[in-house]
């Protein structure tokens, strides 16, 4: 926002193709729930999840245009909920 | 630190005239030294119920049998006095009140980053604080969960639930927004010449406390609406025969609760490394190692939750796991205390009552810590899962950890918040008699979990009469000790004697503002040039 003082104007095309970007992820988590994956279940949903969030990051929420801190900001947290929710499956992977 | 104190001719943020009057010239300010005050007050008013409580409980205890409540008024007391303890005093506690109110001056700005978001926290954490109490008047009477809220009890019980849960959400919010003022606040509005570097260590503590409110709250706040969800739309998250899993609560909820602690105790850590350069007369002994700390308690805090789940069922790995990282994250609490201790060594020591509060503190903190030790490790762990040592140990470390470093940041800072100078006299004997009362109460705790006894039951058997009758005695003084606080600062500050600017030759900046300070503390934001415990 105070980056350089500028505002960086995001062309509608951008917004159309990341909107076609966010349907398409929704209906393929939608469609991977037919194939049965087992353990990697979790896996999928939340990888396809972790796909949208970054577009509304980093297009919507015009992270690619701001100062590069709040992208580490962002990947510092991402890094602590991966890294939190792979130890919770230390528990029900070897159970 | 500044070349240029300020002083002021303005009056100061307890008498200066705003747009309203009355209660409302506090309930509506957006200054970040009222709201302070305002948590206070208010988590002052809930610490008395919260401690009655406690009390009633030990006279509970005092002997086998039922004395003066039965078991469901004994589970209902100690949920809400958990609730109470944990929710609306040591998870708000030090960052609420301290940070509010010392963290712009101390880093040399007028005021936190977003004043309305601020004043916002507040009326949450009380919108929510009440939410929480209706549970007790309203519905199937008291919720009886203990605060954890463990399913699948919590979404079974008759007793009402949903306020509790639901209140405990709302204030989660409160946490979040304050965290995320402070973040801000701290990258954005230091003054100028200020580098990360020459922030003094209450700020440090409280951005690192900042970013666990900002990332772990969100995670209580969508397991608690699953358990509304659970409890009303029958989802089957948890329940098992709906397909759900028990243990997944535990994880989702620890997940939060144990950075929680670390939001209770970083930011008395941050006290307590303030008040101790500021007594011994000499700087911080390993500025930088400390604030490494700090940083690594709050990171590595993040991956430890386990150690509360040891018994519940989890995978051997998950066991092996949680019980190593959480014998790591030992380490840089110890570095802290190493620390403490050196920079008191070869110090000339000026004795003041907040100097006897932070010592204490690092006392009861290593037998918490040492005791988290003993708890942390897989064997031991079997033996005193549920038992009063777990009691104990967290006593030690919320309550003593937290309790010792609010009150010695309380009395440190006194002069400055209130423009008066508490009674030094009834000040030591108020913590002297605390103290006591502390130990005396908890101590025992430990020996009769080592014994067997389990905790959250209001009866036992005779065995376990003689620790319960010392314990119950040491509940009587520590509320004598708290009255005794209280009331002298109270009192002190309605009619205590006119304090100094600096009445402890400290050299942070908020020891540059007058006593108390003006509305926008600084007439002229100070340009910072040396480093923030440079005696020299
Ligand atoms: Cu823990």
């Amino acid at each position: 926002m105070e980056n350089n003082g500028k505002h960086h104007i995001v062309p509608y095309k951008t917004h159309i193709t990341v909107l076609l970007g966010l349907i398409i992820l929704t209906a393929l988590s939608v469609a991977v729930t037919s194939i049965e994956l087992g353990p990697l279940t979790v896996t999928v949903a939340l990888l396809l999840a972790t796909a949208k969030a970054l577009l509304v990051l980093i297009y919507f929420m015009h992270l690619r245009f701001d100062n590069i801190i709040y992208s580490i900001m962002v990947a510092f947290v991402m890094f602590s909920i991966i890294s939190i929710i792979v130890i919770t499956f230390l528990d029900y992977l070897f159970r | 630190m500044s070349e240029n104190p300020t002083r002021s001719i303005e009056p100061s943020y307890l008498k200066y005239k705003g747009r309203y009057g009355g209660i409302f010239a506090w309930i509506f300010s957006t200054d970040h030294k009222r709201i302070g005050l305002l948590y206070l007050w208010s988590i002052m008013t809930f610490f008395i119920v919260g401690a009655i409580l406690g009390l009633l409980m030990k006279m509970e205890l005092i002997s086998p049998g039922k004395n003066i409540m039965g078991p469901q008024t004994y589970n209902g007391f100690f949920t809400l006095h958990g609730i109470i303890m944990i929710f609306l005093i040591v998870i708000p506690g030090l960052p609420a009140v301290f940070g509010n109110f010392f963290l712009p001056i101390m880093i040399g700005a007028k005021d936190v980053a977003f004043p309305r978001l601020n004043l916002t926290s507040w009326w949450l954490y009380m919108f929510g604080a009440l939410v929480v109490l209706t549970s007790q008047f309203t519905g199937g009477g008291p919720p009886d969960t203990g605060w954890t809220f463990y399913a699948p009890y919590s979404f079974q019980t008759p007793t009402n639930m949903l306020p509790a849960v639901t209140g405990a959400f709302i204030l989660g919010f409160s946490s979040i927004l304050t965290g995320l003022n402070f973040i801000v606040t701290i990258h954005r509005m230091r003054a100028p010449g200020m580098g990360w570097f020459k922030m003094p260590l209450f700020p440090w503590s409280l951005y690192a406390t900042g970013w666990i409110q900002l990332i772990a709250t969100p995670i209580v706040g969508v397991t608690l609406l699953m358990i509304i969800a659970e409890r009303t739309l029958n989802i089957g998250f948890f329940d098992p025969s709906l397909g759900g899993d028990p243990i997944l609560y535990q994880h989702l909820f620890w997940i939060y609760s144990h950075p929680a602690v670390y939001i209770m105790i970083l930011p008395a850590m941050g006290a307590i490394s303030e008040i101790i350069p500021t007594f011994a007369r000499k700087t911080i002994f390993g500025y930088k190692a400390i604030i490494a700390s700090t940083v690594a308690i709050a990171f590595v805090g993040y991956f430890v939750w386990g150690h509360h789940m040891f018994t519940s069922g989890m995978s051997g790995v998950a066991l092996y796991t949680f019980s190593i990282l959480t014998f790591l994250v030992a380490i840089p609490s110890a570095i802290k205390v190493f620390n403490w201790v050196s920079t008191m060594h070869k110090a000339s020591i000026n004795l003041q009552t907040p100097f006897y509060w932070a010592v204490s503190f690092i006392f009861v903190f290593m037998i918490g810590g040492f005791s988290g030790l003993v708890l942390g490790a897989l064997a031991t762990n079997v033996h005193l899962h549920d038992t009063h040592f777990v009691v104990a140990h967290f006593h030690f470390i919320v309550f003593g950890g937290t309790g010792f470093a609010f009150l010695g940041a309380m009395h440190y800072w006194f002069p400055k918040v209130f423009g008066r100078k508490y009674d030094a006299g009834w000040a030591n004997i108020g913590w002297l008699t605390f103290f006591i009362g502390f130990i005396t109460l908890y101590g025992p705790m430990f020996y009769l979990g080592i014994a067997g006894m389990p905790r959250r039951y209001y009866d036992y058997v005779e065995v376990f009469h003689g620790g319960n009758i010392i314990s119950s005695f040491g509940s009587i003084i520590l509320i004598a000790g708290i009255a005794i606080v209280i009331t002298n600062l109270v009192k002190s500050a309605i009619s205590g004697e006119k304090a100094d600017q600096n009445p402890w030759g400290g050299i942070t900046l908020e020891w540059k503002v007058p006593s108390p300070p003006p509305l926008e503390n600084f007439d002229e934001i100070p340009h910072v040039t040396r480093g923030p415990y440079d005696y020299s």
